[in-house]
């Protein structure tokens, strides 16, 4: 940084450039930095401010610093105006991964007992494990001694939980290990579990476990709330293609559908949108019972409509018996649609449609 | 340069190869494998402060205290396996062999075990890096546990190939190798001779090892006969070298806390 400095009191292209590459924690300070970024982004503003008040300086970003955007445009002009061509940047700790430091001290001697064998933390974790095994198994012979070994002693309870895959592993030790190194790793952690008093070590045994999600089949109902004045009403969420929505339904026995704040039928003047609202209503035979309140937002007016159709039915789910929640579900009322618009690929005019086939 | 006939002796084998850098700290050399950075001077300072122990004085740790002729005998240590696997370099250090079973000759043990500890306390006064093999999955954890304990370094583990030799592509630039290594039992799960023995010999760096009746002590620069297979001989074997390297270590600490004390009234260099 010291470099950087005294590189700054010259103005010149070096300068510049490195100004450039800096540029990214300059112009986003509102990004979660790191608290070197952070000082070093600091101090830089600093002296940029000073070097930049030089009443010669060509390269005034003092009102470029202030206006991000407008820099953006400035430093990266592009022939592409798609929104989605815009250039974004990263976040300082996507674009340098995590690292290890620095294994060794200034003597040169190394801080793990283990560094000579390559993969030190691995091998730290097995002879740790050793460690516990042998425990275990002193334990077990010092009872066996007394005569108080138990045959049903306390188990673990391991419940719905798995053990770390070999990726999660690699991610806790920050470092590689082969396939092989894994089921090792694994046999050892079965054979300590095999112990009657591996409740010793429950703790560090549940430190490479993963509980399994409870992945249910069951549709999740939302939950049916009462307004101030006593009436039920119940929310939900639905999207479709690129629109998100959200529908109240309200116990009201009006039959009122209002979107975005104006009347379903000026919203939607086709038919067909109209029908995709009531579908749901119609199929669990409740048409003039409820009072809808939605908001749609984002794709067109199809999707819009198919959104809304997802909402009305999740939060039906409140009102009505399982059977007939059962019977929507079959009716697929319940499913998001995942069809999505598929991208155009090069070499062709559309996502299918390909070029005009000429003979000659 | 009298810094330099100290070393002699005990580090003689330290020709600095052309393609590493060379790098001397007041006599003390440093084989490094990295070409472009070197360990950070304060080693430097390490053997400026305290006067290194003459290696002319033998025995200066009195570390002969240690052991005796009956905690070998009493620890097996003399037992070799059967004829049939007797290495024919290993005939020297045996001194007799009943119903074919070889037994090495305790005096010879007693006199190499001793030469080896005090070059363990000599290196470990120095501040130099020992590491502790051994491809014995039995005694993989006390191995590791003595290491552990004294403060140095250990490899029970499967011997990835350039470890030693390719080591600042293995570790990273200005890595610093090990200064001793001390094989507890030389040879590998296959009954080969442990490649680190080669890989130390290339890298100029000191090995002591604890030689069977079936291994080859040849490569080896300190070797100490004796039997590698019986746990009770490998606990004596790895407390004598803890207990050494302690001694060794405590002794510096005392010596460089005096240096520290006597510092303001002399001047220093």
């Amino acid at each position: 940084w010291c470099s950087l400095i005294q590189s700054l009191s010259k103005p010149s292209c070096n300068s510049v450039m490195m100004l450039f590459s800096h540029f990214q924690l300059l112009i986003f300070p509102e990004l979660e930095m790191n608290k070197i970024f952070e000082s070093v982004c600091f101090f830089f503003f600093l002296v940029s401010i000073n070097f930049f008040n030089h009443p010669l300086s060509f390269w005034s970003l003092y009102t470029i610093i202030h206006d991000r955007f407008r820099s953006i445009a400035y430093l990266f002009p592009s022939g592409l105006f798609e929104k989605k061509a815009r250039p974004f940047m990263k976040h300082p700790d996507e674009v340098f991964p995590k690292q290890r430091a620095v294994q060794w001290g200034p003597d040169g001697r190394p801080f793990h007992f283990l560094f000579y064998t390559g993969k030190q933390s691995y091998y730290s974790l097995m002879h740790e494990l050793y460690a516990k095994v042998l425990n275990i198994e002193k334990h077990q012979d010092r009872l066996r001694a007394k005569g108080l070994f138990s045959a049903e002693p306390k188990q673990i309870s391991l419940g719905t939980s798995r053990w770390l895959t070999k990726e999660e592993l690699e991610a806790t030790l920050v470092e590689t290990i082969s396939s092989h190194d894994y089921d090792r790793f694994i046999q050892l952690m079965e054979r300590m579990l095999s112990m009657p008093y591996s409740s010793l070590e429950e703790e560090f045994i549940l430190r490479y476990r993963q509980q399994l999600e409870a992945q249910s089949m069951h549709q999740i109902v939302p939950p049916l709330q009462k307004d101030e004045k006593g009436v039920d009403f119940s929310t939900a969420e639905g999207k479709r293609k690129t629109s998100r929505s959200s529908v109240v339904v309200r116990d009201c026995g009006s039959g009122r559908i209002t979107i975005n704040g104006e009347d379903y039928l000026h919203y939607f003047p086709v038919l067909q949108d109209r029908e995709q609202l009531m579908f749901p209503l119609q199929f669990a035979g409740v048409l003039g019972r409820f009072d809808l309140e939605a908001t749609v937002s984002g794709g067109g007016r199809s999707s819009q409509a198919g959104a809304l159709r997802l909402a009305i039915s999740k939060a039906l789910l409140s009102f009505l018996s399982e059977t007939e929640g059962e019977a929507m579900r079959q009716a697929g009322l319940l499913t998001p649609d995942p069809r999505v618009r598929e991208r155009k690929k090069p070499g062709q005019e559309g996502a299918r449609r390909k070029f005009t086939w000429k003979k000659r | 340069m009298a810094a330099r006939a100290f070393t002699k002796g005990l580090l003689g084998f330290r020709h600095v190869g052309a393609a590493k850098v060379k790098f001397s700290i007041n006599g003390q050399h440093f084989a490094t494998a990295s070409s472009i950075k070197s360990p950070e001077i304060q080693i430097q300072s390490f053997t400026e402060k305290v006067p290194n122990p003459p290696l002319e004085k033998h025995d200066h740790f009195r570390l002969s205290e240690l052991f005796t002729l009956k905690d070998l005998f009493d620890a097996r240590v003399h037992l070799g396996h059967k004829k049939g696997c007797r290495h024919r370099l290993m005939e020297p250090y045996l001194y007799n062999s009943s119903l074919d079973y070889d037994i090495l000759d305790l005096d010879k043990t007693e006199e190499h075990l001793r030469l080896a500890l005090n070059v363990t306390a000599q290196t470990a006064y120095r501040g130099g890096i020992i590491l502790f093999v051994s491809r014995r999955r039995q005694f993989c954890h006390l191995v590791e546990t003595t290491a552990k304990e004294c403060g140095e370094y250990a490899h029970t583990r499967y011997w990835q190939g350039g470890l030693l030799t390719n080591a600042h592509i293995q570790y990273g630039q200005g890595v610093r190798l090990p200064d001793l290594i001390i094989f507890l039992s030389t040879l590998n799960n296959v009954f080969q001779q442990h490649v680190a023995i080669r890989d130390a010999a290339k890298m100029n760096i000191p090995t002591i090892g604890v030689v069977d009746s079936n291994c080859n002590p040849s490569s080896i620069t300190y070797p100490v006969p004796g039997n590698d297979d019986t746990p009770v001989a490998m606990e004596l074997y790895c407390r004598l070298f803890k207990m050494s390297i302690n001694r060794a270590k405590d002794k510096r600490r005392q010596m460089e806390l005096l240096q520290g004390l006597s510092e303001p009234s002399s001047s220093s260099s």
